[in-house]
């Protein structure tokens, strides 16, 4: 069995309209499985409505507790914490829990083994069905940290079902940045589909999130959202992509249908031809790429 | 006095509302702390005075002095070393280390493992007119902004300022560290099912942190209620409505900031900021 491809969606800037164009990709790929791993705010579910869904927490990241009863007051954590997460409430030390890191090193450092190191549940993925195919996504705590483990742990997941069920194509809808939940998005993905939208922040952000893929040598191509808003901005993206020798996939124009269609929570490719033209060249195109590698 | 200006999602507005209420406040701090996508430069343009680089501490380890006793792997919390004892060779993973440490604390051996500086990022200050221009910029590749963005609120900040912070986008970590230490959080949403959706995660964060928080409605269709009913059952005050209009858009595309595309919102701004100000200490 050949190790399923990866095709993610990422956009360095948020509100570009990736998840929507995820979403009409999902509605016309064959045989894949779909993968939210925007875990901070997972919206791609609004779009395709998962039935079915099975949910299991996930730990991560420990957290501090001092015991009072036992602490002498020496102070040493509260001294070498990097991350000033202790503090004197009352007289008594406690830990900040959203300051804590989890390292651990007060724990080494107590001479009364006062501080104990706990495991704690920052999220919960889930899997699911969708008219579309298989649906792996998950929820993290609001606050929590480790989303980029938490993003490793549901592609993971989305591996074992694409193995499982001979399943050609994962398809992964990408957190927006370029700190670490993306790069464990990106991380052994096959190809790159950057979604930015011709304003001085999209071109701004494009670049960053280009580095990014170029650092991990992944192939990517460029979706122009709402490339009609700025045709000055759009030409600079296009002279950028021919520079860095990736393509521009395909360029969208605003719509008001595409609007409407995503305040009803529906899939806009079904109603919007436009947009559901540029999907399918869009997906040649990413086939093509897949089959030449 | 710090504001902070966040959204759950990106791409909602919150640049444009947070560089409009810096350039309506007259002497203030503007204050970028979305390190991974720091934009607000595109529409205060300002005036560069210096540039320091962000700096952590990282372990290196002599291996002609370590014993390859694996203390420090032991210790570590995030896996970023390890010790092969009989290779003699030991591996350091840059980008899982958090910089804790905890590995330099353990090493029973002298000069084995010393602490070395790595960048992670640029704080840049500057000035637009009156208002004081303050980013931190996270180099591409490097896994968290968490320490930058506290590196800036402990060190580069003056309380006395009125700060307008532009807050990471997201709910994890980053968001906290932007929030913790503001005394009130304006909320940048959109009227569509995602924008709420983020909203509701955004505001689950804001109220474990006690935060008093207001929302401003972007792109506003005129046709859908969808926030105003849930700000209204959250008990959270609409402060404002940015209609939907493709002048604003393309203003926003060409970096020019929102007053100036639309001068009548400035009387708007400048009044909500009345209203926080005149809030403090009460
Ligand atoms: S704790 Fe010190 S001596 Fe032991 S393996 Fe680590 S660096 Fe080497
Ligand atoms: S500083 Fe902390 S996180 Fe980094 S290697 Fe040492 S123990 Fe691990």
């Amino acid at each position: 069995m050949k190790k399923a491809k990866e095709i993610v969606v990422i956009s360095g800037k948020g509100g570009t309209g990736k998840t929507t164009i995820t979403a009409s990709l999902a509605g016309i790929m064959t045989d894949k499985v779909i993968v939210d791993a925007d875990v901070d705010a997972a919206n791609l579910y609004i779009l395709l409505r998962p039935q079915n869904i099975r949910g299991t927490d996930f730990t991560g990241k420990g957290l501090a507790e001092i015991d009072r009863d036992l602490c002498v007051h020496c102070g040493l954590c509260k001294e070498l914490c990097r991350f000033f997460a202790i503090e004197i409430v009352d007289g008594d030390y406690r830990v900040d829990p959203f300051s804590c890191d989890g390292c651990g090193l007060c724990k080494i450092v107590c001479p009364v083994q006062a501080v104990t190191i706990e495991e704690q549940v920052v999220g919960k993925w889930f899997s699911a069905d969708t008219e579309f195919g298989a649906f792996v996504y998950a929820r993290l705590i609001p606050g929590a940290e480790n989303s980029g483990n938490l993003v490793t742990m549901v592609k993971e997941q989305a591996k074992q079902k694409a193995a499982a069920g001979n399943i050609p194509t994962i398809l992964i809808d990408g957190p927006p940045g370029i700190g670490c939940p993306v790069i464990s998005a990106v991380s052994g993905a096959d190809f790159a589909l950057i979604v930015t939208e011709p304003t001085y922040s999209g071109i701004s952000d494009l670049r960053r999130v280009f580095d990014l893929t170029a650092h991990f040598g992944i192939k990517s191509g460029i979706v122009i959202n709402r490339c009609d808003i700025n045709p000055g901005n759009t030409t600079a993206i296009e002279t950028f992509a021919r520079e860095k020798g990736i393509p521009v996939l395909a360029g969208i124009p605003h719509s008001r249908c595409i609007m409407d269609e995503i305040s009803e929570s529906r899939l806009p490719a079904r109603k919007c031809k436009e947009l559901s033209r540029q999907i399918e060249n869009i997906y040649e195109h990413i086939k093509t790429e897949l089959l030449n590698e | 006095m710090y504001i902070a200006v966040a959204s759950g999602k990106g791409g909602t507005g919150k640049t444009l509302v947070s560089t409009s209420l810096a350039l309506c406040a007259g002497e203030c701090a503007y204050v970028d702390l979305d390190v991974e996508e720091p934009n607000g430069y595109i529409f205060l343009k300002p005036v560069i005075e210096k540039e320091i680089r962000c700096e952590l501490p990282v372990p290196q380890i002599d291996e002609q002095v370590c014993t390859f006793c694996g203390e420090c792997a032991k210790a570590c919390a995030y896996n970023a070393l390890m010790v092969m004892k009989q290779l003699k060779k030991t591996l350091f993973f840059a980008d899982l280390c958090h910089s804790c440490g905890a590995c330099a604390y353990v090493c029973p051996v002298k000069n084995a493992l010393k602490e070395v500086k790595r960048t992670i990022g640029k704080i840049s200050t500057g000035k637009t007119g009156t208002v004081k221009f303050i980013e931190g910029r996270l180099d591409v590749g490097r896994p968290s902004g968490v320490p930058l963005i506290a590196c800036i609120i402990n060190d580069f900040l003056d309380i006395n300022d009125l700060l307008i912070v532009d807050a990471s986008p997201g709910t994890s970590c980053p968001v906290v560290e932007s929030l913790k230490k503001s005394d009130y959080v304006i909320l940048v949403t959109e009227p569509t099912p995602f924008g709420l959706h983020d909203l509701e995660l955004t505001i689950e964060i804001v109220k474990e942190l006690g935060k008093e928080a207001g929302i401003i409605i972007n792109k506003d269709n005129g046709r859908s209620a969808l926030i105003e009913d849930f700000a209204a059952r959250a008990g959270i005050p609409v402060l404002l409505k940015i209609p939907y209009s493709m002048d604003i858009q393309r203003a926003y595309s060409e970096g020019i900031p929102l007053i100036e595309a639309q001068p009548g919102i400035k009387e708007k701004f400048k009044e909500i900021l009345k209203k926080l100000t005149a809030g403090i200490g009460q």
